[in-house]
Parts: C-alpha cells; structure tokens; sequence
C-alpha cells in the first residue's frame, strides 16, 4: 500500500471527500447514541432542532459560534505559517482580564473610544501571551506546541488568582468573579431582548480581514512561504523568526478578541468558566475550514449548531451532551485524513 | 526554616515517588513513540482513556490487575489509531494528536455519562494498597519513600529497566531507534519502518494508558472529569528534559515528583502569605523552564515529526 499523489484533482472529489467525513462523524456517533438506547434518528433530528430550529435556537448557536470564529481565526493564521499555538485558551483569557481590568470603572470614557481601547488592550494581551512561547522559539528553539499548552494552565491558575484577590467582585456573595463591565464597555446585543451581540459583526469583519491579510498582503505569502517550507523560505530571503513573531502578534491577538467579546459581549463580567474550550475547539475549527479564514465561519457556525443542539437534545433525551466532543473530535479526524485523500490517492502493491 | 526542614521528612520523599509514578509510565510511552519517530500529543486523552477504563473494569467487577491491562490495551488502541493515521497516511502530528485527545477524552466522559447518568459523588473503588517489601521497608527513609508503595510504582520502575533494556540492547530496540534517525536507511537495512513506527506507538500508548490508571487504582479511588489536568502535556516536557533516555527521564520524573510534593506541603505552610494558584502554577512554569534549560542541547531523534514515503526525500 503506498500513497501517490494525485495529478488531477476532480470537484468531486476535493468537495465530496471532506462532505464524506462529517457524513463518517455522523454516522460514528450515532451508533454511539444506538448504545444509549436512544434513537439516532430521533436524536439527530432533536440536535437540529435545538440549533436551528427556531429563533432563539438560532441566535444561540450564533452566539456560540462567535468565540470560536476568534480562536478558529487564531488557530487558521498560526497553522498556516505552521507555528503549532495550541494556546488559544490562555490568549481567550489573556483578552478577556484587560477587558475586564479596564472596562470594570477604571477607564470612565463614553463607549466609542472605550470599546476601541478595550478591543487594542485584549489584542496586545492575547498577542503578548503567544509572544512568549513564539520568542523562546525563535530564540531558544523551544518546541512551541509543549510551551503553548502548559500555558493554558498558568493563565488559568492566574486568573483563578485574580478573581480571587485584586479583580474580585465584593458584591460578588464570594463567588470568584470580577465586577460586570460598566455600560459604555458592552458591546449592544444586534436584536432588542436577545443574547447574540455586536461580537459576532466583529468576528465576521475579523475574518474579512484575515482573509485579505492571508491572499493580498506580503505577509500573508510570507507566512505561506514559512510554512510550506521554512528553510526554503530562509534561502529566498524572508525573515523566518520576524514572520513567526508577526504571525503569533496576528494569532494571539484574534485569540484576545475571543476573551474581549465574550466579556463586553455576552457574560458582562470575568469567570473561571468563561471558556468551555473555545481555545481547543478553535483548532478543530480551523481545520475543519481547511484553514481558509471565511470558511472559519461557516465552520465555527457548524461546531456551535452541533454544541448548542446537544445541549437542547441532552435536556430532552437524556443522551450525554458529551456526544458533541466525539462528532467534533471525529469530525476533526475524518476531515484532516478526507483533505489527504484529495491531493493522494492509494495504490495497492 | 521550617519550609526546609520538611525535606527531611521520610513522607514528603514518598509522596514524591507516588506522584512520580504516573508520570514515569506515560512519560516512558511517549519517549518510546518519539524515538520511532512519531509525536504523540494524544498522550493527554490516552491518559484519561486508561484512568477511565480502569476504573471501569474494576467498578464493574474486575480484579486491579485486569484494570491495568484494559487500560493499557484502550490506550493502544487509540495509539493504534493516531499511528495509523500520522504513519502510513502521513497526517499531521500536531493536529491528529490534538484530535486524539479530544477523541479519547470525550469517549471517556460520554461513557462514564452513560453508564452513570446520573451521580454527583464518583464511586469509589478499592485501590491497590501499599506492599511493603520485607526488610527493605525498614531502612529509615528511603524504606519508606521507595518500598511501602503500591505494586503499581514497583511496576514503573520495573518499565523504565524494561524500556531502556529493549531500546538499546534488543534488535528491536535498534529499529526503532533508526527508523526515529534515519528511516531511509533504515529501509535500506530491510526494517519495515510504518510497522516499527505503528508498532512503537501502540506500545508507547498502551504505557499511558498504564499511567493514566494509576491515578483511579492507586493514586485515587475514583474517575473525576478533567483528572488527568495537563500530566500528560508535563510528560511531553520530561522526554525533552530526559533527553529522549529512559533513565534521565526516570530523573526528571522523580525530580517532578519532589518538586510537586514539596510545593503541596508549602502550600500549607505559607498558604496564608502566598495564594495557592502560585502554588499550583509552579509544576507548569518549571516544565517551561526544564525546557528552555535542555532545549540548547536537545537532540532530537533526527525524523521526529518527518512522515516516511516511500522514495519520497
């Protein structure tokens, strides 16, 4: 058995194999819910009526996918120039405690400059913590992967810290959480009454612009060019370390993002369950989009139908909620073998 | 004073032996998998793989013994799937890894959900007991420290022999050294290098699988959601600071083991000056420091990470 790559590429199959991939998902998982003794069918049809099946089910999975259109832009830009930040937790976080820290009282500006201010503060925070594991790469040649992921840990620990000692809210009946954002840091919520919020216009503007970094700008090429293959890139002259530092500045940054609109946006205030995942979900994303960064939204707005729709299903059903995590984690593993079988094909001998 | 006063006590040397333990099997399993070749970053849900089916196993009914060994065949099994999808078919580490722990992990709380819908406090099982090995648990100290542990340790440090044995005095032990080197040599030598590679992950994996369930049969008495807590991310650092050898690694294990056991009795003592995040913190920021200090000397195993094609340079 040996792979070989494909010379031509067929529609059919560079559109049909990665469809076959969330159909395998699918399919895995609904003979894991057979197990449960519950109906796959019915549960199927219960998961799409919890996140598409009517109005509020909708926003809400809206409202979902908008972190994860943040740390799945994260994840995009960073994979493409192969800096493997696995971090988007700690860099969610990072965003969120300078939204919090400057956006509780200490900044009393009316909200046009405050909301920009915050939006700089949570970047430069999300930016600042993956400069950390991309310096001792550059530097020290320390993997990145090993560095990023302890320090999901750290910044946990450190906002466990912070919620519990200087950001504690005294009103708070003990509870570790900040104080809520005051009014002119909220970012509006787009329908009158509703959960989805300004956030989500943010991350899809986001995307635009990621988009046009990664095909128009000379870093956008320059990260490709890292990417696909750092020594050559070296040879023809690009700066490898600069684009790694810019790309983990662009990266931890849109990571930020995630913390700042969960905060200002959704939540109101900081909590040590701000994050279910969306840093590790984002990776799922990105890949599931092909690391194309207007494909991280539909691929984002995916994951949140399938998080917001088991939620609803498990109320109901009493299947796991868990069943989520397998469709995406499967949906992960199917795609990226899928995206592999459209440039190789198999030959057996 | 009193805060060095506690390193010598005979209990804080046992309590660094026992956290050591876990990390000492999985931190074996991913230098085995390294040094073929292959990075696995599914070491984190392997970890919680293991701890979770051995608990089951012995929940259900089942001896200890066979807990461990559905442990370490579960954890094979998702071994076997990450090296088939990172060896033959050549996909990334980073991103399979990743999967594979979020693959492993969600199983693992989706059955744990299913077979206990719904319970608030986990149930507990009867752990392995501490064997105290006759005459040698009598010496002051290190009788205490290393010969009044459970099998399972015992176990542990039997592996670390076991692996540096085979690595380096076994046939095997030499094909799989040179397909993680130089896998087109290693063809050349007539050494089947995705069968090495896939064969060292299983193995490599079914040891984190070992790991991960001595934290439900010996270091606890029961399955908790999010237990492993980034121990298997702290293995990956270990082969890098254990210079991919198994002896070193038993070191920096140990050295680990000391360090987290000496901060929880600090914990205690400057608890009221000092909050204990800091505390909790420090395992994580001395992992990133082992690996700044090691990485000037690193020497990777030369193809870790390099997908083997066939005649493909």
């Amino acid at each position: 058995m040996r792979l070989e790559p494909r010379e031509h590429r067929p529609l059919t199959i560079v559109g049909g194999y990665p469809a076959l991939a969330i159909l395998f998902a699918a399919a895995f998982c609904a003979m894991l819910v057979a197990f449960s003794g519950a109906s796959p069918f019915s549960v199927f049809a219960l998961i799409a009526k919890g996140a598409a099946g009517s109005q509020f089910a909708l926003l809400e999975t809206l409202t979902r996918a908008t972190p994860l259109i943040f740390t799945g832009l994260a994840a995009a830009v960073a994979f493409r120039a192969k800096l493997w930040n696995i971090g988007g937790e700690a860099q969610l976080y990072a965003g969120a405690v300078l939204t919090a820290v400057f956006g509780t009282g200490l900044l009393p500006l009316p909200a046009p400059l405050l909301i920009p201010i915050l939006m700089i503060a949570a970047i430069l925070g999300g930016a600042a913590m993956l400069s950390i594991p991309t310096f001792l790469k550059t530097r020290f040649g320390v993997d990145e992967v090993v560095t990023t992921l302890l320090l999901n840990f750290i910044a946990l620990l450190f906002v466990s810290l912070l919620l519990e000692g200087p950001l504690k809210d005294p009103m708070g009946l003990g509870w570790p959480q900040s104080k809520k954002v005051i009014a002119e840091a909220a970012l509006p919520k787009l329908i009158q009454g509703k959960r989805l919020h300004f956030g989500f216009i943010i991350a899809i503007a986001a995307a635009v612009v990621v988009w046009i970094i990664d095909r128009r700008s000379a870093l956008g090429y320059e990260m490709r060019a890292v990417g696909d293959n750092p020594k050559a890139a070296r040879f023809a002259g690009i700066p490898v370390n600069r684009v790694f530092i810019k790309t983990a500045l662009l990266s931890g940054g849109l990571a930020g993002l995630a913390g700042f609109s969960e905060v200002a946006g959704l939540k109101g205030n900081l909590t040590l369950d701000l994050s279910p995942g969306f840093g590790y979900t984002g990776i799922v994303v990105a890949m599931l989009a092909m690391l194309h960064p207007i494909g991280v939204v539909a691929a984002a707005i995916f994951v949140a139908a399938v998080f917001v729709g088991a939620d609803a299903m498990s109320r109901t059903a009493g299947v796991p909620s868990y069943i989520a995590q397998v469709m995406v984690a499967v949906s992960l593993l199917a795609m990226v073998t899928a995206v592999m079988f459209t440039r190789y094909r198999l030959r057996w001998r | 004073m009193e805060a060095f006063e506690i390193l010598f006590t005979a209990s804080i040397w046992a309590a660094a032996v026992r956290i050591a333990s876990p990390l000492i099997f999985a931190t074996l399993g991913e230098l085995i998998c390294e040094r073929a070749g292959v990075l696995n970053l599914g070491i984190e849900g392997i970890m919680t793989v293991g701890a979770f089916t051995g608990w089951l196993t012995v929940y259900l009914g089942g001896d200890l013994w066979l807990g461990v060994f559905v442990a370490a065949m579960a954890g094979g099994m998702f071994g076997l799937l990450h090296a088939f999808l990172v060896v033959p078919l050549g996909l990334s580490q980073h991103v399979t890894g990743i999967g594979i722990t979020l693959l492993a992990a969600s199983l693992s709380y989706y059955v744990y959900r299913l077979v206990l819908p719904e319970v608030t406090s986990p149930p507990k099982i009867e752990p392995f007991q501490p064997l105290h090995i006759p005459g040698l648990s009598e010496i002051p100290v290190i009788g205490e420290a290393l010969f009044r542990q459970t099998p399972l340790t015992y176990l542990a440090f039997l592996m670390v022999g076991v692996v540096a044995w085979v690595l380096y005095k076994m046939p095997i032990g030499l094909a799989i050294r040179t397909v993680g080197e130089n896998p087109a040599a290693a063809e050349a030598q007539g050494i089947n290098v995705i069968a090495v590679r896939m064969g060292a992950v299983m193995a490599g994996s079914a040891l984190m699988g070992i790991g991960g369930s001595f934290l439900t049969l010996s270091a606890f008495n029961s399955f908790f959601f999010e237990m492993v807590n980034g121990r298997g991310w702290i293995c990956i650092a270990l082969v890098v600071f254990g210079s991919w050898r198994p002896g070193k690694a038993l070191l920096g294990a140990l050295l680990f083991g000391a360090f987290d056991a000496y901060q929880l009795r600090l914990q205690q003592l400057a608890g009221a000056f000092v909050p204990y995040q800091v505390f909790l913190m420090m395992p994580f920021v001395l992992s990133i420091i082992a690996l700044i200090v090691m990485s000037r000397r690193a020497a990777y195993p030369r193809a870790l990470m390099a997908p083997y094609r066939k005649g493909e340079r």
